[in-house]
């Protein structure tokens, strides 16, 4: 993996776009504000030749830290086999920007994120859920949202335990 | 009884042409359980005719929750799930957890471990592109092959029940090593095994990739272009065969993948014939790499002996006071990581497989996340899939090797 290109990336972003540049077991981390995220997608593909967001993710922070969610992004270069990881804060409630328009392998990422941590991302093409049923309701990676279980209904005990659902989730 | 809540058509009809609205063109659903669509796929075909206008893949039916199962396990509990998620492909899942574990705690790997979870990792490759080989052409109406590949599939298979007493969900690659080193008929197993496939393999190319039938099904079929490949995140065999010589083991090497020799097999088409072709040359390569480690096995210890993240050996706790209780807090309480995070990628059979944990300095994981291949690459299924005839989406599905346990997870 070429260090030199991870290192040279992160240090534009932080030069130009407000970025703070960390590492995380040896990996090279920069945090970015929501506002910039969309411009450094940009300046990741066409100056430092990053292809693809290989992955996105969150972290919910609950009750530990506001904002509550950071937003994780890897963009990964085949060119020069580099991997950078973004990290973006958001709050609940607030939306975040789509890299659908630069990234477009984004797409199922993005809606994987709102639809497990409900995060809208704004500029979607197409945001709906995509694991859970389209009736659920909670975002069930929130730290908030409990592990649960479900009694397995039979026919004898079905409309006693149906009784007990919260309405609308199935 | 429940009634379930109703969907409004202006809410979907963003997924479909103008055409369809008008009744135009007819709207089919294949799946959830379609028998080429290996799992509950759900695929909403728009159809003019026999041409394939427009595909919506739906899906999350076999969604388990593993991720968040995971958030409430210890370290070494939470591996067990990662067997479940790429059914095929468990030990690489097994490896890309470990690897990320390993990175949060800075264990290091014996070498005699590396080169067995390279063995394991290898034999699993051919293991799950033989269930490829065989389902795919079933899926094409070619039906013997599918009895073949699985006779070979079943010495791999009992390969993995030899070093862990489990076919499939085997659990055998550790946090800092393996649960034990292999039994002693394990170098026989599988030089036995090396010396049979070639022949076998060669049987499989006799009866596919010159045959006539299978080339008008496959070639142009599905094409996926080298700049759609990358930009959607394809990755693993499809990427390859699009043009893009790329692969995690050559490009960021773990578990010593450097020290061995391979070539990454490239094709450029990019349509199904192509995947084909790279899917066998990469069972030959993985024949290679498997006899290099075999050949070189370094003999030493199997597990890392940094006792802050590793349990005593078995032979100190009935000598050992310190070790009986370390023991007793290790399986009781876990070990704990320090803050931070890591993201461990590797080759799975079906491109990067990558596993994100977030450790919050407690024994057990604040968020995993993984990035399974094949989620990236069923979202280039429309891609591939329109324009085509309805006939020829089967054998699409089948090039792009889902899993639906890695998709869901």
């Amino acid at each position: 993996m070429s260090a030199e290109h991870v290192q040279a990336a992160a240090e534009a972003l932080a030069e130009r776009l407000q970025g703070e540049v960390s590492e995380d077991n040896g990996q090279v981390v920069v945090r970015l504000p929501k506002a910039r995220l969309l411009d450094a997608a940009r300046l990741l593909r066409d100056a430092f030749g990053f292809q693809v967001a290989e992955d996105i993710t969150a972290v919910d922070y609950w009750q530990r830290r506001e904002p509550r969610f950071d937003v994780v992004y890897h963009f990964f270069s085949y060119d020069h086999a580099a991997l950078l990881r973004l990290r973006v804060a958001v709050d609940d409630g607030e939306a975040m920007p789509s890299i659908t328009a630069v990234f477009p392998g984004a797409d199922w990422y993005e809606r994987e994120v709102y639809d497990m941590f409900g995060i809208p991302f704004d500029g979607h093409p197409d945001l709906r859920r995509i694991l859970m049923p389209y009736d659920w309701e909670g975002h069930p990676l929130r730290k908030d949202y409990p592990l649960g279980y479900e009694e397995p209904q039979f026919t004898f005990n079905f409309d006693e335990i149906q009784a007990k659902k919260v309405q609308g989730r199935r | 009884m429940f009634e379930p809540m109703e969907v409004s058509a202006e809410e979907l009809q963003h997924l479909v042409s103008d055409r369809a609205l008008k009744g135009e063109t007819v709207l089919l659903n294949m799946g959830p359980q379609h028998p080429s669509t290996h799992g509950v796929l759900r695929l909403l075909v728009e159809l003019d005719g026999e041409q394939v206008v427009n595909v919506v893949p739906d899906i999350g039916f076999l969604h388990t929750g593993i991720e968040k199962n995971m958030e409430a396990k210890r370290y070494w509990q939470a591996e067990v799930m990662t067997d479940r998620m790429d059914y095929l492909n468990p030990v690489g899942n097994n490896l890309a957890y470990c690897l990320a574990v390993e990175q949060l705690t800075g264990l290091d790997v014996p070498p005699r471990a590396q080169a067995i979870r390279v063995i394991l990792a290898e034999l699993q490759r051919i293991s799950s592109h033989l269930v490829w080989l065989g389902t795919h052409l079933l899926d094409l109406g070619a039906t013997s092959l599918f009895l073949y590949t699985f006779r070979e599939r079943e010495i791999i298979l009992d390969i993995f029940e030899l070093v862990s007493g489990a076919r499939m969900m085997t659990t055998y690659i550790r946090p800092g090593g393996l649960w034990r080193d292999v039994p002693p008929e394990f170098d026989a197993a599988v030089r036995a095994f090396l010396d049979l496939f070639p022949r076998r393999l060669r049987q499989y190319e006799a009866l596919v990739t010159k045959n006539p039938i299978y080339k008008d099904r496959t070639q142009g079929v599905g094409v996926l272009s080298k700049e759609d490949a990358m930009r959607w995140g394809v990755t693993g065999p499809m990427l390859r065969a699009s043009g893009v010589a790329y692969d995690t083991r050559k490009a960021r090497p773990y578990s010593g993948y450097e020290q061995y020799e391979f070539d990454i097999p490239v094709e450029h088409s990019g349509d199904v014939y192509a995947r084909y072709l790279v899917r066998i040359e990469e069972m030959r390569q993985s024949l290679r790499i498997i006899r290099q480690a075999l050949d070189n096995l370094p003999d030493g210890p199997v597990r890392s002996d940094n006792r802050k993240y590793m349990p005593p050996p078995r032979e100190e706790i009935g000598v050992s006071m310190e070790s009986l209780i370390h023991h007793f807090k290790f399986w009781t309480e876990g070990f704990s990581p320090p803050k931070g995070s890591a993201y461990a990628a590797v080759e799975s059979p079906r491109g990067t497989l990558a596993v994100f944990i977030e450790s919050d300095g407690s024994p057990r994981p604040y968020r995993v996340h993984v990035r399974t291949p094949s989620f990236a690459n069923l979202q280039a299924l429309p891609l591939m899939a329109k324009g085509g005839m309805v006939a020829d989406l089967v054998a699409t599905v089948g090039s792009v090797d889902i899993v639906l346990g890695d998709v869901d997870r």
